[in-house]
């Protein structure tokens, strides 16, 4: 039986570890990137490669000492070279002695042919047409419920009450899905999670309100932004993310399908600024400051790897689209070394200044509206 | 009177400031942090003790930097703030219409943007601290030059020598070069200056819009030579405040007085006698594999902090480790 692993990325192992198995394999869970992963990642992987970068290469080392045989990643296309990492790491674990099979998941658009017999090698299962409904069925669900779980959190985390509930709830939610089996079984812990949800006890104010964009694995994997969601929402702030897992997976793999661009209200946001792609999520992360801007978001915060072209082209345009909608911004660079205790200091005083700009605001207004009256 | 007490904890120096009601500073200790904050909150506390001769009646702390929480535990502060929100507060109470703060301390840089009263952006050096203090500090000790004498020398120069100011470690390495041409060591020094600010603005004030007044604070900003570059280069005045080298602690003291504290977790000035103590362990619960800071009050536990998950932030009374 095939031993497989994956990168991990957020909460994304979990769906990704129970397709595995329902097609037959057996499954070496990667661990949270910890600070072994990075020393290990740091060690084999080019100086200047970027942190994502790191990160996988580390996990890959530890999942193989754990037995895996099969590692699976996406590929890509695009002039990121994020799209050409598998084969480098692959050439970096091989040249180390470790002996496994890399299946790279490339985009079914272009490479379909490809795709379909990367696919056929992980399926070592006899299922029927019904089986893959079901299974794709209950994988859908989950992704959605992982996303929703982590919704909710970034809504309510701000608001708490007592301070580390929000986390307690999320990480219990998380739990309960990943334990799940049946579509059932889901079904209910749906309704349970809002009754989790529900239960946390909210101060009532309108909190500040931040968007989050950046490169994609910075932006998902907390360990690797150093719980930038988690330390906003302690901080009284609601925090946006713009990219979520069942969205990822909607544009980059459905929507490539059928050649359909994803996310294509987002590259149209982007266009006035950013007509070109650029590779990775730059112009994406321009779309998504713009959508947020248009919401009425007080503040927008860029997460990029260190030495990520994308987003360094990105960080150029992002300034401007902020002053133009009055929205503070703040870009964090993110690699093995950054402090905790540095970002955490910058994004405190980030949230004093949209706090001070709220109040200046509000200030004027009133008495815009007094001025009105006197008249 | 009411007094508010403010704590500054930087790498390189400590500083504690007194202010009355109306914020005006009525003393102010700077002392050197030397690797340990502890020590020095408490050195510093005890200088104050000795100065205190009108029995200050103190309603609020506030500490800043990059020591804030450790000093907050020690002297039981009310107010915790970024040293970002601190130096533009006080920047503010000396300089009302600023609108840009240049702060050099001992091995981080700002900058500072106010519009109208409120502070609009900011950036802090990220990945070099080349420009500042430490290495002014290194240079005038090589040229065998006390570091407060620095800032005239370069004053004295006509024609100062381009240094490559990109990184410190070159930069020193250029100096030396030029030295062995045999340029004049006033020249040098003036064209560090220049090199250093050259450096900040094309690094932390990347894309910055600087406005008049621009106010210059830090330790650095006692270095005449460094705020002539700035005026130089920036074609305005820069004006260096009195209090230049204590302005985040006057900036936590107002931040704290601000904060209508009813009744203060201060602890007196007593805690200097106290033995306080730190030290740490890898938590070995999960991968993340934390390392967790225990403050330590009298052997007793009273502060925890490094791990992610919040499993060691509740202390049981008895306070065993």
């Amino acid at each position: 039986m095939r031993k497989v692993s994956f990168p991990y990325m957020g909460t994304s192992y979990i769906p990704i570890a129970k397709l595995m198995k329902a097609f037959g394999n057996e499954v070496v869970l990667p661990p949270r990137p910890n600070s072994e992963t990075i020393s290990l990642g740091c060690k084999f992987a080019p100086e200047f490669a970027c942190y994502p970068f790191k990160i996988v290469l580390g996990t890959y080392v530890q999942v193989l000492e754990a037995g895996a045989d099969t590692l699976v990643s996406t590929g890509g296309v695009g002039p990121c070279r994020a799209g050409l990492y598998t084969t480098l790491q692959e050439k970096i674990l091989k040249n180390l002695g470790y002996k496994f099979e890399m299946i790279t998941l490339e985009p079914p658009g272009r490479h379909f042919s490809d795709l379909m017999a990367s696919i056929k090698k992980l399926i070592n299962a006899r299922l029927s047409f019904r089986d893959y409904i079901n299974i794709g069925r209950f994988i859908w669900k989950e992704l959605t419920l992982l996303d929703r779980a982590e919704r909710l959190s970034h809504k309510t985390r701000p608001l708490e009450a007592k301070k580390g509930e929000t986390t307690r709830v999320y990480k219990k939610c998380v739990d309960l899905v990943a334990k799940a089996e049946s579509i059932k079984e889901l079904a209910e812990i749906e309704r349970e999670m809002e009754l989790l949800y529900g239960g946390i006890e909210k101060k009532d104010f309108d909190p500040v309100k931040i968007g989050i964009v950046g490169e994609i694995y910075v932006l998902m994997e907390p360990s690797a932004n150093l719980e930038i969601e988690e330390t906003l929402g302690e901080l009284g702030v609601y925090a946006e993310r713009s990219m979520f897992l069942s969205g990822y997976t909607v544009s980059n793999a459905v929507m490539d399908l059928f050649h359909m661009a994803g996310e294509r209200d987002v590259k149209k946001l982007a266009s006035p600024y950013f007509k070109e792609m650029c590779g990775g999520h730059g112009r994406e992360s321009v779309g998504n400051a713009v959508h947020f801007a248009r919401r009425g978001f007080d503040g927008l915060i860029q997460l990029s790897p260190f030495t990520c072209i994308p987003e360094i082209v990105a960080k150029s345009i992002l300034p401007r689209v902020c002053e133009e909608s009055g929205m503070g911004f703040l870009s964090l660079t993110l690699d093995e070394q950054t402090g905790k205790e540095g970002v955490r200091t910058r994004l405190e005083a980030f949230v004093d200044l949209l706090f001070a700009k709220r109040k200046k605001m509000r200030l004027s207004s009133a008495k815009s509206q007094l001025a009105k009256e006197m008249s | 009177m009411a007094y508010y007490l403010g704590i500054d904890v930087g790498s390189v120096s400590t500083n504690l400031v007194i202010i009355d009601e109306e914020g005006n500073v009525e003393e102010a200790v700077y002392i050197r942090t030397q690797g340990q904050p502890i020590k020095a909150v408490q050195e510093g506390m005890k200088m104050l003790s000795f100065r205190n001769r009108k029995k200050w009646d103190i309603k609020a702390a506030g500490t800043t930097g990059s020591g804030r929480q450790l000093a907050a535990v020690i002297v039981g502060a009310d107010v915790v703030k970024n040293e970002i929100t601190a130096h533009a507060v006080a920047a503010q109470k000396e300089v009302p219409d600023v609108q840009t703060v240049l702060e050099i301390g001992g091995q981080d840089s700002k900058i500072i943007i106010l519009r109208d009263g409120v502070v609009t952006d900011f950036a802090m050096n990220t990945v070099c601290a080349a420009g500042t203090g430490s290495f002014l500090d290194q240079q005038a000790n090589r040229l065998g030059i006390p570091i407060e004498e620095f800032g005239d020398h370069a004053l004295k120069s006509k024609n100062p020598v381009r240094i490559a100011g990109r990184c410190a470690v070159f930069a020193e390495s250029d100096m030396i070069h030029k030295q062995q041409l045999g340029y004049k060591t006033e020249d040098i020094i003036r064209g560090l200056c220049q090199a250093l600010v050259r450096n900040y603005l094309n690094n932390v004030g990347k894309g910055k819009e600087i406005r008049p007044k621009v106010v210059f604070q830090g330790g650095v900003a006692a270095n005449s030579g460094m705020k002539a570059a700035f005026e130089e280069a920036l074609g305005m005045p820069v004006y260096v405040p009195r209090y230049h080298n204590v302005m985040g602690a006057i900036g936590a003291a107002l931040l704290a007085r601000e904060a209508g504290v009813e009744n203060t977790a201060f602890k007196g000035f007593g805690v200097s006698d106290i033995n306080f103590a730190a030290d740490s362990f890898e938590c070995r619960g999960c991968p993340n594999r934390c390392e967790v800071v225990n403050i330590k009050m009298e052997g007793k536990v009273i502060a925890r902090w490094g791990d992610r998950c919040n499993k060691w932030k509740t202390i049981d009374s008895s306070g065993a480790a």
